[in-house]
């Protein structure tokens, strides 16, 4: 355990890449079977453990330590993990348990002996190695590695090629016996069965239109029309039917209605969406089913799902990963054809000879049906798991834009955790400004800096860990989209604001009134 | 009248504590630029606060100055004024104020350790005591520096082909990061970037020996591998840190606590050292002064006016404006 914190520590602390990548290749020299498995079983995420709240650790603390001192020792550390490690009343001597053995205690004992057992190592462990046993035990790591990056550095301890590892990785299991064998040369490929496992999605890159397309030949590309759903991925067959989502968590059980009427053997790619007759509703009536425990006949009445499948990973049990887009497009097509489903379609080719042109569609798109955008593929693209630079783009549609005043400001998490960086903004309505969202994006480092210093500087009251401010200072926020909602104040929801430029320049009693949103309401 | 105001206006006297903006008189606790700044007509400090503010500010920095010793008493009209050890940088003081019957001891920033470059701080009686609050929150619990810089060194001899660069605030924490180097028997040359050198010399020309110090500048290629660099914080983001070999990034802070924190500046290697009070020395610290009324301000006041409160005293925060700059954070 104590080897593991060090890792967590340095991964923590380490911004660059290849120095992380550093780190853990050499944890997995040095590391012994199987605690190296089930620390990489930890960093990739494949396995977290949940049985220990931290509400339960800090109900720990908060048998000695004045409830009022935590919160806002939590509202300043901004991080939950390292606010107990740091503040953990009680001290005893003893030993820590290995990586595996607290992985396996974690796992395998009743739920109600561990909450004091992790109390018990906590007091024996350092501040440091506090903190380490909490992100385990509670599920929540982030130290800045992805799944792909300890992949990577699978792959470099292995000196194998990072799209085996990504081939077989949904089929492995934690501690990885197997696959260490096979990155130290003592063993052959672990086998894995596709029907069973999520493959890795291919992710597309923003189109920066003055670069790219000058770069682009427009008849390399096939264009789409951007779903604004979830992605999914279909594996069926073998009597088996698997939803998943695009991070590869099984979500099967919350659309039954589309589950069921699945047939035919594969691996499609596509993005679900929910309406009748293929026609898709809103984002938000989409959301309506999402992480539901259980499902109702009303809602699934009322917003039945369906998918638009625009790809083909495997064709029968035929991997077709590596044929050109054009082919897979002809493959699935055919598929799609042949097992005639009543809730899955093909999502269609939008026809097109410019860029010109193109972005004529893309405005009418946008205004007509409200499409989110266009996606871009190359149509001799091979799909490759990750985020390749080049045989995806999608181009979104231009960002609605608002000027709003900034009202409230909290500090942020995580790196951001010292400076005032979560911001509350509003727009006028009569004499008052009502609030009408949240951002913590959009703005540079530096500009965070003055923007905290501003929050500071023009602070008018304290709500514990907020700040109300003076109402003086104007964003242009962006977002995607405006929806009406009963459980806002303001009556309205926004989509993925953001802070588009800050306007120092401008008066407050210049930001735009409430109904000025009415026109961006789909 | 009162004696003391909430923004430090000692108003028999019209004079200031510490002010914000140039005043009349002042009296300075000690000489970071958050506390001491230029344009004062007047100022009274410690002796060797007097000669850092010179140092730093220019000769004419004030119209007149007085610098007094440690515990040496100035009348002025009702009012006297004692400056005692604060412990925090060299000449760093807590102010004493005596009127009548009254006793107010105002911190200015203190650290309780001691740490061979300044003298340490003393816990004054008084009826109400103005401190600081830096680290006024419990997760701040400031390990041993001395086992923070056995760390350093550990790291220094594991990585000899990298230099090591240490960001420190240039008055005060670099003095005592050489210092306790030095004491942990660490005799090679300590390099300096350009902005150090001055505030070093005036340390050791007040006693305090640093040892051999040299300029980190106008060195051949490779001259600092496996040595240590120390440079202000904002010097180790910057185009004058490329000279050295694929440094570690060190920075001897008490933020360094917090890992994100540590994170979100890029630091490497995290030295928990601090020239303040800890959240353990701050509440121990009170019921020595003995003062029934606490006035907080500097930093993260809510939570030791709360702790105050569950404790039966009457206390307050202050929010000097001007206080929450960033430069006083680097010299935690």
């Amino acid at each position: 355990m104590k080897d593991f914190a060090l890792l967590l520590e340095s991964l923590v602390l380490t911004p660059a890449r290849n120095a992380k990548i550093a780190h853990m290749v050499q944890y997995f020299k040095d590391a012994p079977d199987p605690d190296r498995g089930y620390a990489l079983a930890v960093l990739t995420g494949a396995m977290s453990f949940k049985n220990v709240k931290s509400s339960f650790l800090k109900n720990v603390v908060l048998e000695k330590v004045d409830p009022v001192l935590f919160e806002l020792s939590y509202d300043y550390v901004g991080d939950l993990a390292e606010t107990i490690a740091l503040i953990w009343p009680d001290k005893e001597e003893g030993e820590l348990p290995s990586l595996s053995e607290l992985v396996l205690e974690l796992r395998d004992l009743p739920q109600k002996q561990l909450p004091a057992l992790v109390a018990t190592y906590l007091s024996r462990a350092t501040a440091s190695q506090r903190w380490a046993i909490i992100k385990l035990a509670t599920g929540n790591l982030r130290v800045g590695v992805s799944e792909r990056l300890a992949k990577t550095a699978l792959a470099e301890f292995g000196k194998k090629p990072l799209d085996d590892i990504e081939h077989i990785w949904h089929g492995l299991q934690s501690p990885y016996l197997d696959l260490f064998a096979w990155l130290e040369g003592k063993g052959p490929i672990p086998e894995i069965h596709r029907h069973k496992v999520f493959h890795p999605m291919m992710l597309s890159n923003p189109v920066d239109e003055a670069k790219d397309f000058a770069g682009m030949n427009p008849a390399d590309y096939q264009a789409e029309w951007k779903w604004d759903g979830i992605r999914v991925q279909l594996v069926l067959g073998e009597g088996e039917t698997r939803i998943f989502s695009r991070t590869g968590e099984d979500i099967t059980h919350s659309f039954p209605d589309l589950a069921d009427t699945l047939k035919g053997t594969g691996v499609l790619d596509g993005e679900l969406l929910v309406g009748a007759d293929f026609k898709p509703m809103s984002f938000n009536s989409l959301q309506q089913r999402l992480n539901r425990r259980t499902v109702t006949a009303k809602m699934m009445g009322e917003f039945p799902s369906f998918v638009h499948s625009y790809d083909i990973l495997f064709d029968g049990d035929e991997d077709v990963r590596g044929l050109p887009l054009s082919e897979r497009r002809k493959r699935l097509e055919a598929w799609v054809m042949r097992y005639g489903n009543t809730r899955l379609d093909v999502s269609g080719i939008i026809p097109y000879q410019s860029w010109e042109e193109l972005a004529k569609i893309r405005i009418q798109g946008a205004e007509e049906e409200g499409h989110e955008g266009i996606m871009l593929k190359r149509k001799d693209s091979a799909y490759v798991a990750g985020r390749p630079k080049g045989p995806w783009y999608k181009w979104k549609r231009d960002p609605r834009l608002i000027d709003a005043v900034l009202m409230y400001a909290q500090r942020g998490h995580g790196k951001r955790s010292s400076f005032y960086s979560d911001y509350t903004f509003g727009l006028w309505k009569g004499n008052e400004i009502v609030p009408i969202g949240k951002a913590y994006s959009g703005f540079t480092d530096q500009e965070l800096v003055q923007l905290d210093k501003w929050v500071r500087n023009n602070t008018i009251n304290r709500f514990g860990p907020v700040r109300e401010v003076k109402k003086e200072l104007v964003f242009e926020v962006a977002f995607d989209s405006a929806q009406q909602s009963a459980r806002h104040k303001s009556g309205v929801a926004l989509r993925f604001p953001r802070i588009n430029r800050i306007r120092w320049d401008k008066p407050a009693n210049e930001a735009d009134v409430l109904e000025n949103l009415n026109q961006f309401f789909n | 009248m009162s004696l003391l105001r909430h923004d430090l206006y000692i108003g028999p006297i019209g004079a200031y504590i510490d002010p914000p903006f140039p005043v009349k008189k002042a009296l300075i606790t000690h000489g970071h630029a958050d506390h001491a700044r230029a344009g004062h007509d007047s100022v009274l400090a410690t002796h060797e606060a007097v000669g850092i503010i010179k140092r730093r500010y220019g000769e004419d920095a004030a119209k007149h100055y007085q610098g007094v010793a440690y515990g040496e008493k100035v009348q002025m009209g009702e009012v006297a004024a004692t400056f005692y050890p604060a412990g925090h940088i060299l000449g760093s003081a807590q102010i004493l104020l005596e009127c009548k019957n009254q006793r107010i001891v105002v911190s200015g920033d203190y650290k309780r350790r001691s740490d061979g470059t300044t003298v340490p701080f003393e816990p004054i009686k008084c009826d109400i005591f103005v401190t600081e609050a830096t680290f006024g929150l419990p997760v701040f619990q400031h390990p041993d520096a001395h086992a923070e810089i056995s760390k350093l060194l550990i790291s220094v001899k594991n990585f000899p082909e990298r230099s090591h660069l240490i960001a420190a605030y240039s008055l005060g924490k670099a003095q005592r990061v050489i210092k306790l180097l030095r004491l942990a028997g660490y005799d090679a040359p300590i390099y300096l970037h350009g902005s150090m050198i001055n505030m070093c010399a005036f340390y050791q020309e007040n006693g305090v020996d640093l040892g051999d110090l040299r300029k980190a500048t106008g060195l051949p290629k490779g001259a600092l591998k496996g040595q240590i660099v120390i440079a202000p914080p904002s010097a180790t983001k910057e185009v004058w840190a490329r000279r050295m070999d694929d440094p570690v990034i060190c920075m001897a802070s008490g933020w360094m606590t917090i890992k994100q924190r540590a994170k979100a500046s890029g630091v490497e290697l995290p030295l928990m050292i601090s020239d303040h009070a800890d959240w353990n020395e701050l509440i121990t610290t009170i019921p020595e002064t003995g003062a029934g009324e606490i006035w907080v301000t500097h930093g993260r006041e809510d939570a030791l006016v709360h702790w105050c409160q569950t404790q039966g005293l009457k206390a307050a925060p202050l929010h000097i404006q001007g206080r929450e700059d960033e430069q006083a954070e680097d010299a935690a």
